[in-house]
């Protein structure tokens, strides 16, 4: 930490930094003198010093009433450990309180001056960080030998020789880094725009006169307009991006009015959407559109369209391109002979065109295993990547004593423009600020254990009364799907097929019932409850309310995947994946349906209930966390179905765009911003973390069980006739063994490594090590903190010694200058 | 739009895109809103740097900062001439830092120019309490305001200066992950 401080008199910094009125010139000997007995290292020269003296040899007014008069601060200093530390509760001179403000590690925010200073090196620092060894003959021959390896030097050589400044050398280095480098250095600057502007094209004109001076070889030239070229294809991308950029007005005026938690709501939901965008376009482009150009034979007895195939799926839409059991398990070929039943080619005229060779045939089973594994995979990494960005935003290491300061600094959104909304936050950081106090300056009352025992009892009540409700509500479940089973199985024929068919509805209306009402029990049992802080009462009621959807979710998996795919023909199914396909439909349906309720009856009706009848002038509050895990329960059951319905994320986006709209009119008229303290940040990573593990995870899982050991229906799909669907790739890579020898190894590799469960445990394993190695890291990082911490501080107490000590000598001084000018005066 | 503008250089829009967080479209587009705020000011073509400067009232008008209670700071501390009146480099540096991409450390830098009243490059007590009166519309007491002044300096201050300097401000929203949310205009 002993870095050579320059004390030079013409130092720019000292020069920007210091405002007082100090006489530059005038050197007084014997203060340095005084400082040289007492100090062992060169603080003879220190510039502070000498203008301490001056200050007090010209100014006679500082005496020492004076010093022992007024203070830095008024505070009363209560039973604080501070009262033993003399150095605080210390009165400063006033130029001692000039010397402590020029330090140098005080001017970093002040001057123009000093942010170019810092900017400089932290530029040096960038550079020095990217830059590989240069070769020797890209130098002087005057660079001195020792420092040759850093290729500092050689550009400094004119920098200095013409007396620069640290705006010149600032300059030199920016022209030295990477463009983007540069330009993110530039944007990062807090100086105004006009200065940013011309450091810019001081920059650009030195670049352009180097380069033009040097001989560059062709191909870095070539390697600089590629660059050039490519930042301007970014721009012009990330320029139409923002012209399609969705909602930017929606998003803005519910920003305006509610602030960002419930903005969270919408992006969350914007997200969403683009996550199924990217599903429908992998699937649609490669399997639904060439499925779609070549359709198989379809059979005979195909149903007409009747009005309850959009809420079944069953009926007209089984036999199309939207469910499994259309796509066929042949290669396609595109061939010019029309024999493709069922296509509307027009004839062509005797006149044969050229035919296409069999290389344009696109082999259906083995894309769309592979398109759904890829897509899967494409998914889990851009959802690992949103996941670790947005916990590295919101994860900090140290826990942070500063409670109070935070929320005086950190609490007003600016986002909100609207009025009342404003005097709302207003009232609310004001109540939040006051509870703050509360906490902060009552003394922690301990609870007698009566009243522990008590809260404990109440708290597992609560619990229990949750638990028991969700194991009811899943074996309710249970049972009824069993009873729908059944139902199918015993194939009363003497029943009307639209009352068969309306029947499927049963099942998916009772589940999303239970998931509409369950939440609101929760409510009732955390107001029973009643938590101190709030943000464990939502931690509470959002693990209440995954526990429910995660059951949920684990019975119904267990309904489709054991006992209709294990025994298909109990219940007259020939193509078992069409029904489950259709039931995924079914649910995702049901679930818009009863949002749409619930938005209904949930935030319009109670409004009016709420005023008209309760008299009461508070609307119904959004209930962030509920809305986002029913988006989340959504996007589960979207995941699921793609294996079996391809069209499905289609259905989720057309879904997802109407919920926006509802959810947003909803909003804007009927409910208001959640009056609790909620954490933005932190509750966007829980949600994204819920979206990647119980969610995608589980829908990944369920997928890759249906792929590796469930048997597909023999008579559709394109995978029928296979043991597994899985079988899919193994046939090809020894088809491809067969046709070329030389990649047998491909298929060995492919038998050991995919197909042996010890690679996948093997990989598992290496991965947890490294999670366990980067925890360590993090361990260590947070000791580290600690001792920087410690040294601060050490350095503090260094620096409160030195002014002290010195404070102590010029009143020593001052003193005996009295006794001697008053034993003069009384001669 | 696209290339046919003519109100800045081409080298003048580079420029804005390398030293802001915006891309054309929306440098383009602030200009427009720039304008709307005095179409009779403010003219159409700025390819030779014109000087306009648009008072304090028309920005504070803005629908963005009418309702804010720090409207008169924020545009002091991006206007040159620190009383308000802003420029168009001014008016882009401003939504610039208030946008969504820009750094932590650049918002905390500006935040604290907001948040120092007195312009003495420090938070001190009577700083706090402006404040905290803006913040809450005067509806904490004397008393509760002197407590709650006290107490961060107490939390946030480290080198026990009794206010706050730019580094203390900056360690403290180190550890505020909400403040890059709330710092944050939309234009």
């Amino acid at each position: 930490m002993a870095r050579n401080v320059n004390f030079d008199l013409n130092h720019p910094l000292v020069e920007a930094g210091l405002e007082s009125p100090a006489d530059e010139d005038v050197v007084h000997n014997s203060f340095s003198e005084l400082i040289a007995e007492q100090s062992q290292n060169g603080l003879s020269d220190a510039f502070e010093l000498q203008e301490l003296q001056n200050e007090l040899d010209e100014e006679g007014r500082d005496n020492l009433a004076y010093l022992t008069g007024r203070g830095l601060n008024d505070r009363e200093w209560e039973d604080d450990e501070r009262q033993t530390d003399p150095l605080v509760g210390e009165r400063w001179s006033s130029d001692t309180l000039k010397v402590l403000s020029s330090m140098p590690s005080r001017t970093i925010g002040r001057s123009r001056g000093a942010i170019i200073s810092q900017y400089y090196n932290r530029t040096m620092q960038l550079r020095r960080r990217r830059q590989s060894r240069p070769s020797i003959r890209d130098f002087s021959h005057s660079a001195r030998p020792s420092i040759r390896g850093y290729g500092m030097e050689a550009d400094c050589i004119d920098a200095e020789g013409a007396g620069a400044s640290k705006r010149e050398r600032l300059v030199n280095n920016l022209q030295n880094l990477s463009v983007s480098d540069r330009i993110r250095m530039l944007r990062a600057m807090p100086l105004s725009l006009a200065e940013k502007s011309e450091l810019r094209t001081s920059t650009l004109q030195k670049e352009r006169r180097t380069r033009s001076g040097s001989q560059i070889p062709c191909c870095s030239q070539l390697k600089y307009y590629i660059i050039i070229a490519v930042r301007q294809c970014w721009y012009s991308w990330l320029s139409f991006l923002h012209s399609l950029q969705l909602w930017q007005v929606a998003l803005k005026r519910v920003s305006g009015r509610f602030g960002t938690g419930v903005l969270s709501y919408f992006l969350f939901l914007k997200t969403l959407l683009f996550f199924n965008l990217f599903l429908f376009l992998v699937t649609g482009a490669f399997l639904v559109l060439p499925q779609a150009v070549h359709p198989p034979v379809l059979s005979a007895d195909r149903q007409s369209f009747s009005g309850l195939e959009l809420l079944t799926g069953a009926g007209y839409f089984s036999d199309t391109v939207m469910y499994y059991g259309y796509y066929c398990n042949y290669t396609l070929h595109r061939s010019c002979r029309d024999d493709d039943g069922g296509q509307n080619i027009s004839v062509s005229t005797g006149t044969t065109s050229s035919c296409l060779s069999s290389h344009h045939s696109y082999n259906m089973p083995l894309a769309y295993f592979f398109i759904i594994g890829a897509a899967f995979f494409f998914t889990c990494i851009i959802l690992v990547y949103s996941m670790s960005k947005s916990f590295g935003q919101s994860f900090r290491i140290d826990k942070s004593h500063s409670i109070l300061a935070m929320k005086v600094f950190c609490s007003w959104d600016f986002k909100v423009i609207k009025k009342t909304s404003v005097k709302l936050m207003s009232e609310k950081i004001c109540t939040q600020l006051k509870e703050l106090l509360a906490e902060v300056n009552q003394k922690y009352v301990k609870n007698t254990v009566c009243q522990q025992l008590w809260r404990l009892m109440v708290h597992g009540l609560a619990w229990a009364i949750c638990i028991a409700s969700t194991s009811a509500c899943v074996y309710g479940i249970y049972h009824f799907s069993d009873f729908m089973h059944q139902q199918q199985q015993q194939a009363l024929t003497n029943k009307h097929p639209m009352l068969k068919e309306a029947s499927l509805l049963a099942l998916p209306a009772l589940v999303s019932l239970i998931n509409l009402l369950l939440p609101g029990l929760f409510n009732l049992a955390a107001w029973m409850e009643d938590y101190e802080s709030p943000s464990v009462g939502t931690y509470v009621a959002i693990g209440r309310n995954l526990m429910l959807k995660v059951s949920v979710l684990c019975v119904l998996c267990y309904h489709w995947l054991g006992r209709v795919a294990a025994d298909p023909k109990s219940i007259n199914l020939t193509c078992w994946e069409n029904f489950v396909g259709q039931e995924l439909y079914r649910f995702l349906l049901m679930d818009f349906i009863f949002i749409l309720l619930d938005t209904l009856f949930g935030e319009f009706l109670w409004r009016f209930f709420s005023e008209k009848v309760l008299k009461r002038r508070r609307k119904p509050v959004f209930d962030i966390a509920r809305n986002v895990l029913e988006l989340i329960y959504g996007q589960t059951l979207a995941w699921l179905g793609v294996l079996f319905t391809p069209l499905l994320p289609a259905v989720q986006i057309l879904k997802l765009l109407l919920l926006f709209y509802i959810k947003k009119s909803s909003v804007m008229m009927n409910c208001q911003a959640p009056r609790k303290p909620y954490r933005v940040s932190q509750m966007t990573t829980i949600f994204i973390t819920l979206l990647c593990f119980p969610s995608f995870l589980g829908a990944s899982v369920c997928v890759t069980y249906t792929m590796w050991s469930i048997t597909p229906s023999t008579s559709c799909g394109p995978f029928r006739g296979l043991k597994t669907m899985f079988q899919a790739g193994k046939r090809w890579v020894e088809q491809l063994e067969r046709d070329n020898p030389n990649l047998s190894v491909l298929a060995r590799a492919h038998a050991y490594l995919v197909e042996n469960p010890l690679f996948l445990f093997v990989g598992a394993g290496i991965f947890l090590i490294v999670i366990y190695f980067h925890s360590q890291v993090v361990d260590g990082q947070r000791k580290i903190i600690s001792l920087l911490q410690e040294q601060i501080e050490n350095e503090g107490e260094d620096k409160k010694f030195l002014i002290t000590r010195l404070q102590h000598i010029h009143e020593q001084k001052r003193t005996s200058k009295r006794r001697l000018k008053s034993q003069d005066s009384n001669y | 739009m696209g290339n046919k503008q003519t109100i800045f250089t081409a080298q003048q829009l580079d420029a804005y895109q390398d030293c802001t967080y915006f891309t054309r479209k929306e440098i383009l587009r602030l200009f427009y809103r720039y304008r709307d705020l005095a179409p009779q000011l403010v003219p159409l073509d700025y390819t030779n740097q014109p000087d306009v400067k648009l008072p304090y009232e028309l920005i504070g008008s803005m629908p963005e900062l009418k309702d804010n209670p720090f409207r008169q700071r924020i545009a002091e501390v991006f206007s040159e001439d620190g009383e308000g009146n802003m420029t168009l480099d001014d008016f882009l540096d401003m939504f610039s830092v208030l946008s969504e991409m820009a750094p932590r450390d650049l918002k905390a830098y500006y935040a604290f120019k907001i948040y120092d009243f007195n312009n003495d490059d420090f938070i001190c007590k009577s700083d706090l309490e402006k404040t905290l009166n803006k913040l809450t519309r005067n509806e904490l007491t004397e008393d509760e305001v002197r407590m709650v002044c006290e107490k961060v300096i107490d939390e946030a201050d480290l080198d026990n200066d009794g206010r706050l300097s730019l580094e203390d401000f900056q360690h403290m929203i180190v550890r505020a992950p909400d403040f890059l949310s709330t710092f944050h205009i939309r234009i």
